[in-house]
């Protein structure tokens, strides 16, 4: 037991996560919670940041950092009604500096939030029927789908999944209801966590659910994910896939992204077995010793696809049918207005960054706002931190163009590169960041954009990618271009990956700046023009092109970034 | 120089071994001490130091608190400890013309005292908008009240201190001088009202009263006078308002964050060199100067050369200077203006003096006429917030800037201002100790519950680290408010780090705008009524700092509330028992 991480320990003394949450909250000379506590409340979908911008400053003044709460909703399929956006909104306005941000997990999450409004934020959220519960830590986060349930069944099928699955694998600690919410103690019966037990999991666990050939979820980036097989329109069941993950840390090869492996098909009907004993099997075989080893990926990777189909099939009674292959044409979402069959419109907004925010001419807050008061379909999260909105009649498609065009949100004016790109919020908030992203992006993608359209290939839908850190928040290891922040103004260059979420990238520069970046591009992006296939895609021009190499297996990462670094050395060496 | 020596006085000759003493003396001693009031053994202290630092030799205790001639009674109501300098000082003063005299606080005078004495010299100050400090509180109720005895056998004179900027100046001086009058007593001389500059009104006075005092009739009166003379000043330090100490700037940094709708800085400055020695609970005070172009404007509207001579206090110094640094130079005031320009006060109140001066010049006036209409310059007291013990050679304040906009301009305070826009490593500032003997530290194992709002914590910062430095175990509770907790809480991580040292054993806040209802200090006061009041049992002593006018009348209520709600009182007996709290030194107030 004694090797195991502190965090185990923390875990299990908490007395099902209630620690001393009430008396940090209650503890009105300071604008944190206690370090154990900070750790405890990742459950509940709030994360203790500071605005780092100000930290030195607030020092000298002898003030605390400026602590501040980052709150993520738990919303299944980034499915939600326009009361509920309605009800977000305004809690934005009132507790979090008038601001949404759009998650790369289909969810929303409040940033700014003061402690002594957290009680009031949840409360707020309870009345619209939403929760921030398991939305971080170390148990099963939100469950993502294929967006939009409005457009298709077989979309409907994968969403209502998404919920019950969600649901199904919730915590059940009493805890959020009794420290955030005032509720008193219920009596409990047995174990409170009959599930997760007193120590969770070892690290976060993470659901996907995707509807072919749209692979706007990267399913294979997830721990578990489900791939919709269907057979005339209707689910017939799906192809299971474990142990993906997109975290590392720098300059460790004992870390790196992975893609998830096949382990076989099965029925709608088995789909919430299969994600409770995937669950568990990593609940009692997770690395608890070393969180940088701890997610899923290390687990399957460590025992083999094998191992786990095995150990699945003991537990669940019967093995997986055969996986039957279904593919994916594109990782991107769909943009501006499109129809279903079912004769409905949908309109996707592009939400850069997926910063809900007014200003600049481009009221995008209040635009949806007003688009929500009058909508009778749903708002549609998308992981690309996008919103659809979803389920519009012919009759009000004009209503709802006009209000976009009323507050300078234009649908479609972006130059696609941009409009495909995402960023991690990193600076100011994430306590994890190391370089700037959300607040780097306008900045790189108007200089990117300037030199594709200089090298001839200014409307390419290229996957640009940004992140502070080697975490993963945006998914950088899927990106054909991605930026990982490695300090200030720095950046790891990555290059390769396909766009359809089925192929990682390939470490090609390690901690340059821009006009490295952009240097070492440009001759890339030159060749792109002049040498592409019709409708070749930037990265798999550049692993054709043999300027990385095709990386599936996570495994091969670091050896692939050594093998483009020796090859990169003598040409170096040349041009000097 | 009084409270803290006093106490620590009163501890040892409970506890001390009293070394090289043989035992029969010793108990002699020990006897005599505890006979003695906290005020009586402060005397001592100072009058034994004195002795023997000066090499004299030491009178018969007897003899001195025994004079053979009965003294005259020099009376002082101080709240910063100006009251009680100028009545030390008129003692000396008299004494040395041979007029025996005892010094006596009216927190310890009752009716014994008003009728043992024969000739009562009052000194008393006036506090924010006309009210008697807190020590002089019970003396006034006793005075005011249906039980005030008759004084026909007294005479008397009033000093009034105050500060001609607010409302109701020297207030408390004419009340005590009306009603002394009548209860009976003899005017022995006009009452004469001081402003901030109150050194030359007050030696007038002085004056006025030495004639009609009788001459001395016993040698015995030497002693007594010298022991006076060396009892003022143990720790006095050499410089002074008029010739203060240029203490170099350490630090100039601001407290509140960036958003906060006010600009607090903390101050440190080097107090090397200069022997001055300050106690948690002092102030110092800041020599103002008024900004070059404000006095360059007045200069540009005169008849007169910047270098004419005027007069001032018997001082003869430039008009220049005289306008730098004596008088206020922004709005005259209504005073002025009805001497200046009398049918035209209207049209220019709330004009800056130069537009005054060019809007209504005069020729008929000359440059010390002129100096002499104007207000003085208040002086500006900043409680100390560091511990010399802590910090040595370093005095730190917390200085809210004084900003206001006037005409359409931004304007600041005289000081404040000038203190906030320093950066200069250069930098030097003209300071001077303000002993505040009523503010200060109790015994270091009783409890103390501070309460303060915006800078009134200063002096709590330099009570915590005086504890801290001198490893006091009595417990400390902070009570602080403010405006919002992200921008204004002075001090935030300061606290937080004594508090997780077990230094700071509780603190509460109170920011006012961060809901829609205000909340305050005494709201928190009452919230926590259950424990403050089992602390006031444990013998806590309680501090107030900071706002006078609403903040201070509202933690009496509060503090009267918590009597009422947990100690049963009704109001009179809470009432009574604040008193007694303020009588016995564990209620103490630096309001301003």
């Amino acid at each position: 037991m004694d090797d195991l991480h502190p965090n185990e320990a923390l875990k299990r003394e908490s007395r099902y996560l209630r620690g001393t949450l009430t008396a940090s909250l209650d503890d009105a000379v300071t604008g944190a919670v206690s370090d154990d506590d900070a750790l405890l409340t990742k459950f509940f979908g709030i994360y203790q940041q500071d605005d780092r911008d100000v930290r030195d400053e607030r020092r000298r003044a002898r003030l605390e950092p400026q602590y501040q709460f980052m709150v993520r909703v738990r919303m299944p399929g980034g499915v939600c009604t326009p009361a509920q956006w309605l009800a977000i909104d305004d809690l934005a306005r009132r507790y979090a500096g008038n601001t949404i941000r759009l998650t790369t997990r289909q969810t929303v999450q409040f940033h700014h939030v003061a402690k002594r409004h957290l009680r009031a934020l949840l409360a707020g959220l309870a009345a619209a029927g939403l929760d921030t519960l398991a939305a971080c830590g170390d148990d099963n986060r939100n469950v993502i789908s294929a967006a939009n349930p409005l457009l298709s069944a077989a979309h409907a099928e994968a969403s209502a999944l998404a919920r019950t699955v969600s649901e199904s694998l919730l915590p059940r600690t009493g805890a959020y209801r009794e420290v955030f919410l005032g509720e008193p103690p219920r009596a409990v019966i047995g174990e409170e966590e009959p599930v997760y037990g007193a120590t969770y999991l070892p690290r976060k666990f993470k659901i996907a659910i995707a509807v072919p050939p749209r692979n706007d979820i990267d399913v294979r980036a997830h721990d578990l994910g489900f791939v919709a097989v269907l057979e005339g329109g209707r689910i017939a069941g799906y192809d299971v896939y474990v142990g993906g993950g997109m975290g590392m840390t720098h300059r460790t090869p004992a870390t790196f992204p992975r893609l998830s492996d096949p382990v076989g098909f099965c029925r709608p009907d088995d789909v919430l077995p299969v994600a409770f004993h995937t669950l568990c099997i990593q609940r009692d075989h997770g690395d608890r010793r070393d969180r940088a080893h701890a997610r899923f990926k290390y687990t399957i990777e460590d025992r083999g696809a094998d191992w786990f189909a095995a150990e699945l099939a003991r537990r669940l009674g019967r093995a997986l049918e055969p996986a039957r292959g279904a593919g994916f044409e594109t990782n991107q979402d769909p943009d501006g207005w499109h129809r279903s069959a079912d004769g409905r419109w949908h309109c996707a907004v592009n939400v850069e960054n997926g910063r809900v925010i007014d200003g600049d001419g481009r009221d995008l807050m209040t635009a949806l706002r007003a688009i929500a008061s009058l909508h009778c379909g749903v708002f549609a999260l998308t992981t690309n931190q996008n919103l659809i909105v979803a389920g519009v009649d012919e009759s009000q498609r004009a209503a709802i163009d006009a209000l976009l065009d009323a507050h300078g949100v234009a649908v479609s004016a972006r130059q696609p590169v941009r409009r495909v790109a995402m960023a991690c919020v990193a600076l100011p908030t994430c306590g994890l960041a190391m370089a700037e992203s959300e607040r780097y992006l306008p900045r790189f993608m108007e200089v990117l954009g300037q030199l594709m359209r200089e090298c001839g290939v200014g409307e390419e839908a290229i996957n640009v990618r940004l992140s502070g850190c080697p975490n993963g928040c945006s998914r950088p290891f899927l990106g054909e271009i991605a930026l990982v922040g490695r300090a200030p103004g720095r950046y790891n260059l990555h290059l390769g990956a396909g766009r359809a979420g089925e192929r990682l990238n390939v470490l090609y520069r390690e901690n340059v700046d821009e006009a490295a970046i952009l240097a070492a591009l440009r001759p890339l992006l030159q060749r792109f023009a002049a040498e592409r296939q019709p409708g070749e895609a930037f990265g798999d021009f550049t692993v054709r092109a043999g300027v990385v190499p095709a990386l599936i297996h996570g495994r091969e990462f670091h050896r692939a970034a050594a093998a483009v670094a020796a090859e990169a050395a003598p040409a170096a060496a040349l041009s000097a | 120089m009084a409270g803290q020596g006093g106490l620590a006085v009163a501890v040892a000759a409970d506890t001390m071994a009293l070394g090289p003493l043989p035992a029969d003396v010793a108990d002699e001693v020990r006897q005599l001490l505890a006979r003695l009031t906290a005020e009586q053994r402060l005397w001592l202290s100072g009058y034994l130091a004195g002795s023997l630092a000066s090499g004299a030799a030491v009178a018969p205790v007897g003899a001195a608190v025994q004079p053979a001639v009965k003294p005259v009674t020099v009376l002082f109501g101080s709240q910063s400890g100006n009251a009680e300098r100028v009545a030390r000082d008129t003692a000396r003063h008299l004494e040395q013309r041979g007029v025996s005299c005892v010094v006596l606080d009216m927190m310890d005078c009752g009716k014994p005292e008003l009728a043992a004495a024969h000739t009562l010299l009052v000194v008393v100050s006036t506090q924010g908008e006309g009210d008697p400090p807190d020590r002089a509180l019970p003396l006034w109720e006793l005075l005011e009240g249906r039980r005030a005895p008759p004084l026909a056998h007294l005479r008397f004179a009033v000093l009034a201190l105050g500060d001609s900027s607010y409302r109701n100046y020297c207030e408390t001086g004419k009340r005590f001088d009306a009603r002394l009058e009548a209860l009976g007593a003899t005017r022995l001389a006009p009452r004469v009202d001081c402003d901030v500059d109150f050194d030359a009104p007050a030696a007038r006075w002085r004056e006025s009263l030495a004639e009609g005092l009788e001459p001395p009739a016993s040698a015995a009166v030497g002693a007594v006078a010298r022991v006076h003379a060396v009892a003022a000043s143990p720790v006095a330090s050499a410089y002074t308002r008029r010739n203060p100490f240029a203490a170099p700037l350490l630090l100039n940094q601001r407290l509140t964050a960036r958003g906060s709708t006010k600009d607090v800085r903390h101050i440190e400055l080097s107090l090397e060199g200069s022997g001055i020695r300050y106690e948690p609970g002092d102030a110092l005070g800041i020599v103002p100067r008024n900004p070059d172009a404000d006095v360059d404007a007045v200069l540009a509207a005169l008849p007169f050369a910047p270098e004419t001579p005027v007069r001032l206090e018997s001082h003869e110094l430039s008009l220049r200077d005289a306008l730098a640094s004596r008088v206020a130079v922004d709005w005259p005031d209504d005073a002025f203006l009805e001497a200046w320009a009398p049918e035209r006060v209207a049209a220019l109140r709330g004009r800056l003096l130069a537009d005054v001066l060019r809007a209504a010049p005069r020729d008929d006036v000359d440059a010390a006429r002129f100096i002499a209409l104007l207000r003085p310059l208040s002086q500006r007291l900043y409680s100390i917030a560091s511990s010399a013990h802590a910090t040595p050679d370093e005095v730190h304040l917390t200085v809210g800037v004084v900003e206001y906009e006037h005409g359409g301009a931004r304007r600041t305070g005289v000081v404040s201002g000038a203190l906030a826009a320093l950066h200069d490593d250069a930098a030097n500032v003209p300071v001077y100790l303000h002993r505040n003997a009523g503010f200060r530290l109790p015994a270091p194992d009783v409890p103390i519950v501070m309460i303060g709002a915006g800078t009134g914590i200063a002096p709590y910062r330099g009570f915590v680290a005086e504890r801290a430095a001198t490893g006091a175990r009595g417990r400390n509770w902070l009570v602080f408010g403010d405006r919002h907790f992200r921008t204004d809480f002075l001090y935030q991580s300061e606290w937080l780090a004594w508090r997780t040292k077990g230094l700071l054993d509780r603190i509460d806040v109170a920011f006012s705008r961060d809901q829609a209802d205000r909340v305050y200090v005494q709201h928190r006061l009452r919230e926590q009524g259950e424990t403050l009041w089992r602390w006031l049992q444990e013998g806590a002593c309680v501090y107030v700092c900071g706002d006078a006018k609403r903040m201070a009348p509202d933690v009496h209520a509060a503090l009267a509330d918590v009597a009422r709600t947990h100690g049963g009182f009704d109001d009179d007996r809470a009432a009574e028992w604040l008193s007694q709290l303020q009588r016995e030194r564990r209620y103490q107030r630096d309001v301003y």
